[in-house]
């Protein structure tokens, strides 16, 4: 307990470039070699008459960990939401621009929305476990979308926990309240909630923010982990989270996304003078 | 969550003039209390000690008898409880439905605003109205005469605002967390809801659902011109028969019978089997509230 938790303040200390030189190698075999995961292009956002974002331009390759920091109120979470059209919730949003994942423009009116988020799933800030028991919150979207058989739902339910590093900790209680997990173990629950829809892309909006350091640090070790199979792209206030698990990070700044690219370049050599502002803490 | 206010006695050995205004507010405030309690009781009191006595197997299971001046009040206790099963029947669905409507679908503007107020001050008008409208409507209109149904569904539309309310609260108070949480996994608007949302908000539907039951249960208005009948020799055996019910009983015991003072006694024993039964509904909405919040409190 105290030995792992020294190390997490260490971890805490470090510098964000110290990071990135040891995760360079091999971190990058993951771009370029693909297709854009998730394009986005000349993005306009409103709230009622209110605009949030502005002309946003962005291309996530397949796999790996995209970052997205900046000041408080830029845009961040009103971004991960255009991307699985959970912004649709909001009553007189509206939106401009193009959005395609995996080639398909998720805006186009013949879009299917279910579809879409069964793809692109979602983490919140705040654990949100259903008020029911463990296994029948994993098995809960494999259940609306038809599966009753037990056997499958039982091997879907132990392939999620175990994808997200919560099996040992539980498969004893299962048909417990998933209330009655801590935290970062109901943090965890929820990835293992998403995955266990089988999406191409996990959204995550600050999934650490209200969790302590010890369990943040399973949650961004589980992070890199499902990184091999899943592109991730995750909000965060913590720049040197972004820097530790991050392949490639953007920078938004009043609903404008100022900088976007490799994580070890924008946090060594940024092209913006915000940028460099912003992640030197001369503002923020 | 509720926070407790404690009330604590002024000390005494507070100085200054003001102490005194406290003292005396406090003690004013408490005889108010007392007052309301000493009211209260006399009420219970005076119901139970004279209905009492007359309460026994052959009142709850016999007709009335000798031009109701003796005998019990079966066919009143039998009509009101199958009124109330219309009523159910009529309210529950529709107030719910309507309410998850409202409160899950509906784009949340002027219009709902408009909608709920007008729900409030519908619940705020006399039930003698409801008993007018009840009659023009599915008495005269849709030609029910005066039934079991005409009068259930006149209790039904008495009880729907607080339906309607009592669901929207529970609604209300199921976290958005909940929701988005469900939406981010692909669900439907009504997989949401049937879910995650209503198994939450069931029994605080419930809850209010009984209470405003308990209520209609013991109204005369609404049926006095929609079905319910001075006396009946026998049992309804349809949705279009007639009925006795306790409340309308208890009026005529009290009012319109040719000798008053004589059946006094029946009066007060259907005036204590209808606290009675008010009291059982009220007290299964409590219970279902208690498990409800043990339920929450556990996690499931
Ligand atoms: N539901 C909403 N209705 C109206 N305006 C909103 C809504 N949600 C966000 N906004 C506005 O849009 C802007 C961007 O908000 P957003 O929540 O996306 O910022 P953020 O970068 O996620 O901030 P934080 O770091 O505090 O979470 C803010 O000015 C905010 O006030
Ligand atoms: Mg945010």
């Amino acid at each position: 307990m105290v030995k792992l938790n020294t190390r997490n303040i260490k971890r805490e200390n470090e510098t964000a470039v110290g990071y990135l030189n040891n995760l360079d190698e091999g971190q990058t075999e993951n771009m370029e070699n693909g297709y854009s995961e998730v394009k986005v292009e000349g993005l306009n956002f409103f709230y009622g008459s209110k605009q949030a974002l502005f002309n946003v331009d962005i291309m996530v390759e397949e796999k790996g960990v995209a970052a997205l920091i900046g000041p408080s109120g830029c845009g961040k979470s009103t971004f991960l939401r255009v991307l699985n059209r959970m912004n649709d919730l909001i009553p007189g949003t509206r939106l401009e621009g193009r959005v395609t994942v995996h080639g398909e423009d998720i805006y186009d009116p013949a879009t299917d929305v279910v579809k879409l988020r069964k793809k692109v799933g979602m983490v919140f800030q705040q654990p949100n476990p259903f008020p029911k028991s463990i296994f029948d919150n994993i098995a809960y979207g494999p259940r609306i979308d038809g599966q009753k058989n037990k056997a499958v739902l039982s091997e879907i339910v132990e392939e999620s926990l175990k994808g997200a590093a919560l099996w040992d900790e539980v498969k004893d209680r299962l048909h417990e309240p998933a209330l009655a997990l801590s935290g970062g173990q109901q943090q965890r629950l929820c990835i293992a909630r998403a995955l266990a829809v089988q999406p191409r892309i996990l959204l995550m909006d600050e999934p650490t923010s209200a969790i302590d350091p010890i369990a943040t640090q399973r949650i961004e070790d589980l992070i890199r982990d499902l990184c091999t199979d899943y592109t991730i792209i995750i909000v965060t206030h913590n720049m040197q989270q972004a820097a530790r698990i991050s392949d490639n990070t953007g920078f938004f700044l009043q609903g404008e996304m100022v900088e976007w690219g490799k994580t070890s370049q924008l946090f060594t050599k940024p092209e913006d003078q915000r940028t460099e502002d912003y992640i030197t803490g001369r503002f923020g | 969550m509720k926070t407790d206010l404690v009330i604590e006695k002024p000390s005494s050995k507070a100085h200054g003039e003001w102490r005194k205004m406290e003292l005396a507010g406090y003690w004013a405030l408490r005889f108010t209390l007392v007052l309301v309690l000493f009211i209260l009781g006399v009420i219970v009191f005076d119901i139970v000690s004279k209905g009492a006595g007359v309460i026994n197997w052959e009142f709850l299971s016999q007709p009335p008898r000798v031009g109701m001046t003796e005998g019990g009040i079966f066919p009143a206790i039998v009509g009101t409880f199958y009124v109330t099963l219309i009523t159910i029947a009529f309210a529950v669905p529709l107030g719910v439905g309507a309410a998850i409507y409202l409160n899950e679908y509906a784009v949340q503007g002027r219009f709902t605003r408009l909608v709920r107020m007008s729900l409030r001050n519908l619940a705020g008008v006399p039930s003698i109205v409801f008993g007018l409208f009840g009659m023009a409507v599915f008495v005269k209109f849709f030609g029910f005469g005066p039934s079991l149904i005409a009068a259930g569904f006149t209790l039904g539309l008495l009880t729907l605002p607080v339906t309607v309310t009592a669901a929207e609260e529970a609604l209300i108070t199921v976290p958005r967390a909940y929701r988005a949480g469900s939406f981010a996994l692909g669900a439907t608007r009504w997989q949401v809801v049937r879910t995650v949302v209503l198994p939450r908000a069931l029994p605080g539907i419930l809850t209010g659902t009984i209470l405003g039951l308990a209520r209609a249960a013991g109204e005369t208005a609404p049926i006095l011109a929609t079905g319910a009948a001075f006396f009946l020799p026998h049992l309804p055996d349809s949705i279009r028969s007639q009925f006795m019910a306790l409340p309308y009983h208890l009026f005529i015991m009290a009012t319109q019978h040719h000798s008053i003072s004589q059946v006094r006694p029946i009066a007060y024993g259907t005036a204590l089997v209808l606290l009675l039964l008010v009291c059982i509904l009220n007290l299964a909405a409590v219970l279902l509230r208690k498990r409800y919040r043990d339920r929450v409190a556990k996690g499931l």
